[in-house]
């Protein structure tokens, strides 16, 4: 008897139970709270509030719980809410420069106006598994308690790449908020050329995997003609400013932390410009600095129209890199075809059968003229 | 949208319950007129792909976040929809789909045909005749019909701007070249009312034909890609090919082995291990309406026959 590969509703609902019994894992053990997940796994969070474009620790907390730690899925969740929330209006821009600092360091320059601040880093840990994790004590252990400083770090830092402006060594980026709206891909659909507030969006939202390798294919030589420096890398707390139509000036509406990247690239002008450095950007919600840095690379790579340099490297493509950045639409891309495909599949199925027939007749028509000197030369070595 | 199709009693408490905490259709009404406008545009210039400000949805993209948030912009508590995907509606897609509209929209669906005022779809094109008044909506992965053969969105946007469409014949005829015939078995590429050249999205070529002059409108929508474009109703819409090499369907050698339809486009399923075949409907509907009237195939005949032969040839049935 014929019975049909049916999908009914009672098989997805049943394996949407058993997802769930998955997700819970071992009733023993005792289940995940979100504050857990909002405390100790911070830098999932961040991860999925930048990538999802929606800054709510509590929220994607949440989607890590849900998603069962699987980030992108994480990610998904986030944004597919975010689609449903309205708009009230437009944040002014954030002022990095009055960042409440915990970590800020640049490696161009020995010491800078503010000072080194290492803050949380991984860097220069070693990576070796620490056994002592295995088995909570309770937060009582004194290894995690950091002793705080004397003197409290100084509240505005200048910007480094402010320092080298002063002397006209690096281009200006004068800011046209005025002049005409961001791009906002969230409601508009991309168009190239894009302008560098949608390249630099997009890179925000694009997955940290692929940006990341994009722009270790620069620091390769698939796409830099110089080594970027690393001008500055800041993360810390920025307020959230906001003019009310009603009011008319800015008032607070919240706190963000941040990862602010600065790169800064040699270009060795043109007939028209100085040479000077340029910079590249790189922006996100949390304590992201590899995805920062990541980013930072590629804005400077996809300017290369701008300069006027050439553009040769995957890197360096626009249309390349913003099409393929948004790891939300490949996931779902390439997970599509989990979805039956069967009756275009029969489509090939038919044409196939007929072409093999054909193969077999030795037909002369539908066969390429490859196929008929192989044969030929096949025969002449008999 | 208006519909001239006459509703079925659609009110009270029979409707599905509408999931709390979103707007009705899950789009807010902004969103969902930007997406109307986008349309509109579309049934303006037939086969021109329209950019549009497409959202993310709670379904992954290339599963049909295209068709949905059409579909969720034209959706009245009023209408009646149905969602098949390769044609049944019966498929884990479709089901998902289908409970995505009952929970956010409370419509009721169908699977029938003839009942629905609209059809969203992935990979076919119903068996039953589209009447004027029903919209049909298809899911599209990749809108442009010439990316397989120029990637870069620039040059493809020039080449439908100034209707050059001579790398689309060239590969055609490279095909007759070196294969003897047109390679593509789905999403074969369409001329829309003379100007623009457009997919039909994966549906098999079989089904092209029904796209000329449907009385339905047909609308077309792609989530990811952030297009929108729509055949309005008796458009024009002929399938790409050469006077000598003319465009031709997918032909079986039997019939539905459940209704014995020998003129509907028929999926294989294999039933053993040792290769025995069945060959039945794709249009779910179709074929149940036909057995209901009293159709029968031969389901043991067409077993026996499938284990002798495979290959195409002369249909076996009257």
């Amino acid at each position: 008897m014929y019975v049909a590969v049916k999908g009914g509703e009672q098989a997805i609902a049943n394996a949407h139970k058993l997802l769930s019994e998955k997700r819970r894992g071992d009733q023993a053990v005792p289940e995940l709270e979100i504050s857990q997940i909002k405390e100790q796994l911070g830098l999932s969070v961040d991860r999925v509030m930048t990538e999802g474009s929606l800054y709510d620790r509590e929220l994607a907390a949440i989607a890590i719980k849900q998603a069962q730690g699987d980030l992108v899925e994480a990610i998904f969740l986030l944004r597919a809410y975010r689609t449903t929330l309205p708009r009230f209006g437009f944040s002014e821009p954030i002022e990095t420069s009055r960042m409440e600092i915990q970590r800020r360091i640049s490696s161009s320059f020995k010491d800078i106006p503010g000072g080194q601040v290492l803050g949380p880093t991984y860097d220069y840990t070693h990576r070796l598994i620490d056994f002592a994790l295995e088995i909570p004590d309770n937060g009582n252990s004194e290894t995690c308690r950091a002793e705080v400083a004397a003197e409290a770090i100084q509240n505005a830092m200048p910007r480094v790449a402010d320092l080298l402006l002063a002397e006209g060594l690096i281009e200006d980026e004068a800011t046209d908020n005025d002049r005409r709206p961001v791009a906002d891909l969230t409601r508009d659909p991309l168009e190239l050329p894009a302008e560098r507030d949608a390249r630099l969006q997009n890179l925000a939202r694009g997955d940290e995997g692929f940006i990341l390798s994009l722009a270790y294919s620069i620091l390769r030589g698939f796409g830099a003609s110089g080594h970027p420096f690393l001008g500055e890398i800041r993360f810390g707390e920025v307020t959230v400013e906001l003019v009310p139509e009603e009011l008319g000036f800015p008032i607070e509406v919240g706190e963000v932390s941040v990862t602010e990247c600065i790169m800064f690239n040699r270009f060795m002008g043109s007939a028209t410009t100085s040479p000077k450095f340029v910079r590249g950007y790189g922006l996100a919600f949390g304590h992201c600095e590899r995805k920062a840095m990541a980013m930072a690379i590629i804005d400077y790579a996809l300017r290369s129209r701008e300069l006027g340099e050439r553009s040769e490297y995957p890197a360096q493509d626009e249309e390349f890199v913003l099409f393929h950045s948004d790891n939300i639409q490949a996931s779902g891309f390439v997970e599509h075809l989990k979805l039956p495909h069967y009756v275009d599949f029969q489509a090939d199925l038919v044409l196939m059968r007929n072409r093999q027939g054909e193969f077999r007749d030795g037909k002369k028509e539908g066969r390429d003229e490859r196929e008929l000197e192989d044969e030929k030369a096949a025969k002449e070595a008999e | 949208m208006k519909k001239q199709l006459k509703r079925q009693s659609n009110t009270g408490k029979d409707r599905p319950r509408i999931m709390a905490g979103y707007n009705f259709a899950y789009l807010d009404e902004q969103t969902k007129r930007m997406i109307r406008r986008t349309i509109l545009k579309a049934v303006a210039i037939p086969g021109y792909q329209v950019p549009f400000g497409s959202r993310e949805m709670p379904l992954p993209y290339g599963w049909g976040t295209g068709g949905i948030q059409v579909t969720a912009s034209l959706i009245g508590p009023e209408d009646t929809l149905k969602v098949i995907d390769q044609g049944a509606d019966d498929t884990t897609n479709a089901v998902s789909i289908r409970r995505f509209f009952s929970r956010t929209a409370g419509v009721h669906t169908t699977t029938r045909t003839r009942e629905a005022t609209i059809i969203q779809t992935r990979h076919r094109i119903p068996e039953t005749h589209l009447r004027n008044g029903q919209i049909i909506v298809y899911q599209v992965p990749i809108p442009e019909p010439l990316r397989f053969i120029e990637p870069r969105a620039k040059e493809v946007l020039r080449m439908h701007a100034l209707k050059e469409y001579g790398i689309m014949f060239v590969k055609l005829y490279e095909d007759i070249s070196r294969y003897g015939r047109i390679a593509k078995a789905f999403d074969y590429p369409v001329l829309v009312n003379d100007r623009y050249v457009m997919s039909p999205s994966p549906i098999p070529k079989f089904d092209n034909p029904k796209m000329d002059c449907m009385p339905a409108l047909q609308i077309f929508g792609a989530g990811r890609e952030k297009r929108i474009y729509s055949v309005p109703p008796y458009t024009k819409v002929k399938s790409l090919d050469f006077e000598d090499y003319p465009f031709e369907v997918e032909r079986w050698s039997r019939c539905c082995a459940l209704c014995g339809s020998d003129n509907s486009y028929l999926d294989e399923i294999i039933m053993d291990d040792r290769g025995s075949k069945l060959f039945v409907c794709s249009d779910t509907d179709h074929c149940n309406e036909r057995v209901a009237g009293g159709y029968k195939g031969n389901q043991a005949e067409s077993i026996e026959e499938a284990q002798i032969s495979t290959g195409t040839g002369a249909r076996k049935c009257a």
